[in-house]
């Protein structure tokens, strides 16, 4: 009993990740309208990239900004011990992702803008029949 | 951290979330994917994480809504599902 | 197709919450990716680069090249959604309000001009009284907002913060002028040129900052380089090479933020939106 409750106070986290990702997902592959399948792909991106920053993650540690010293003008003997400050890397991979997820979004919404004005709707079944009509 | 704040703020981003894809408003969608992202960037701001958060508050909730309100004016708010 | 798809879902998220067993447990502090390399950059940072921001180093220094590319990304977002939408016609229905009388008028025909001055203003199709309320609010509020995005760029060294953040939050308040007065204020003060021109220099401060260390000596890159260019302070010269880099970060991001949006709200027109 104490070994599953263990076993999910150490990965209820992930579990809830998996399953906003899973949201995204069926999102993606079952909506109609273009712009719920893309706000479901953000959805998606977003638990990944929670996903990615929540593994930098240590108990007991601090912010990913070394304290003291602010004018930066080297150690005087203070040592800094990595398992004091949260992994900063995942955070550096995942903020350019967060920026790039943006600008591919608005080139996402240019081209829903370009499909409405041909085609005069947003619906896949309907654009489905527009473009057998050509 | 806290996990209480961790687990209600998870459960809120879920809603947040299936709300997002079922309401039958793309309005209404931009306006709780602008909810959704703010929830997220909470998530990180606990998690310790205060770059990514900074990143999201200003990236997802604010100018991201802002081009999905502005490729709905210029489409329509209509949506089948 | 809703079923299929449920189906899939399920299976995937299945496999996935299968896959979790195997990996470390949440926050713990011995697992695999906080224990090699990161490691290394929290001890050896602030004695290498003197930014103590350990997420700004990493990303403009020890990744530099990666943030690079991250930029001709977020460049190549604004130009696909210029030539994607970009429309250069001239509309034929024209609107325009003559401000003695608040008459409207409807023009239709193209070959009759009216110059927009003292006694015409110009409108768009779906007009509403412009509110004087959110007008002097958003006038008072938008130049703080560009001084904070100054500063959240400047300080991206010692706090959070940094060029993409600084860039996105001046972008927003360039949007916020097209929001609250229309579009073509603002494109009467930030041209299209200007914005073009901004995007490109962006890009363009941040390679050569990477070429000047080139030409200097070095590797692409390599900010200790260029030392000899500040005598007065060679200690800090990393952080000083990552503000550089940053403040082209964010010159890019804000001009490319404000050309998506206007090409979208306008259709590619730049005469009349939200």
């Amino acid at each position: 009993m104490t070994e599953l409750v263990g076993l999910i106070v150490a990965k209820y986290n992930f579990w809830l990740y998996i399953i906003l990702m899973m949201i995204g997902l069926y999102a993606m592959i079952a909506k109609n309208n273009l712009m719920k399948k893309l706000v479901g792909m953000n959805i998606f991106q977003t638990a990944i990239i929670l996903f990615y920053v929540s593994i930098g993650y240590k108990h007991g540690a601090t912010l990913p900004i070394i304290q003291g010293d602010h004018g930066g003008h080297g150690t005087h003997g203070a040592v800094i011990h990595a398992a004091e400050y949260i992994n900063p890397l995942p955070h550096v991979l995942m903020l350019t992702a967060i920026v790039v997820s943006v600008a591919t979004f608005g080139v996402a919404m240019a081209l829903c803008v370009r499909v409405y004005r041909r085609y005069q709707t947003l619906e896949e079944d309907e654009l489905r029949i527009r473009l057998s009509e050509k | 951290m806290l996990w209480p704040i961790d687990l209600i703020v998870l459960t809120f981003v879920i809603f947040c979330a299936v709300a997002a894809i079922t309401v039958k408003d793309l309005l209404g969608t931009a306006i709780l994917f602008s909810a959704y992202s703010f929830l997220m960037c909470l998530l990180w701001a606990v998690m310790g994480a205060v770059d990514v958060a900074f990143t999201e508050a200003s990236v997802g909730a604010g100018v991201s809504t802002v081009f999905l309100v502005a490729a709905v004016f210029r489409t329509s708010r209509r949506t089948k599902d | 197709m809703k079923f299929l798809g449920f189906v899939i879902v399920c299976l995937t998220g299945g496999l996935l919450l299968y896959g979790t067993m195997d990996l470390p447990d949440w926050g713990d502090p011995a697992s695999p990716a906080s224990t090699h390399l990161s490691d290394y950059y929290i001890e050896h940072i602030l004695e290498e680069t003197r930014v103590p921001n350990l997420v700004t180093a990493v990303l403009a220094d020890y990744r530099g090249y990666d943030t690079m590319f991250e930029t001709a990304v977020v460049f190549c977002a604004g130009l696909a959604c210029f030539l994607l939408l970009r429309d250069f016609r001239p509309k034929k229905d024209r609107y325009f309000r003559h401000i003695p009388t608040g008459v409207m008028l409807h023009v239709k025909n193209p070959e009759i001009r009216i110059i927009p001055g003292n006694e015409f203003e110009h409108m768009d199709r779906e007009w509403v009284p412009s509110d004087r309320i959110i007008k002097t609010v958003c006038r008072i509020l938008i130049p703080f907002i560009q001084i904070y995005a100054l500063y959240v760029v400047a300080h991206g060294d010692f706090s959070p913060g940094g060029g993409f953040q600084g860039g996105v939050i001046f972008g927003s308040s360039l949007i916020l002028m097209a929001i609250s007065y229309n579009l073509k204020t603002l494109m009467k003060r930030v041209t299209e040129k200007f914005l073009s021109i901004f995007a490109a220099t962006g890009v363009l401060i941040y390679v050569g900052l990477g070429v000047l260390a080139m030409i200097m000596g070095g590797r692409f890159l390599d900010y200790g380089m260029l030392a000899p260019l500040v005598p007065w302070d060679p200690g800090h010269i990393r952080a000083l090479g990552m503000l550089g880099v940053e403040i082209g970060v964010g010159i890019a991001v804000m001009a490319v933020m404000v050309i998506i949006y206007v090409n979208i709200v306008s259709e590619g027109r730049h005469d009349e939106g939200l």
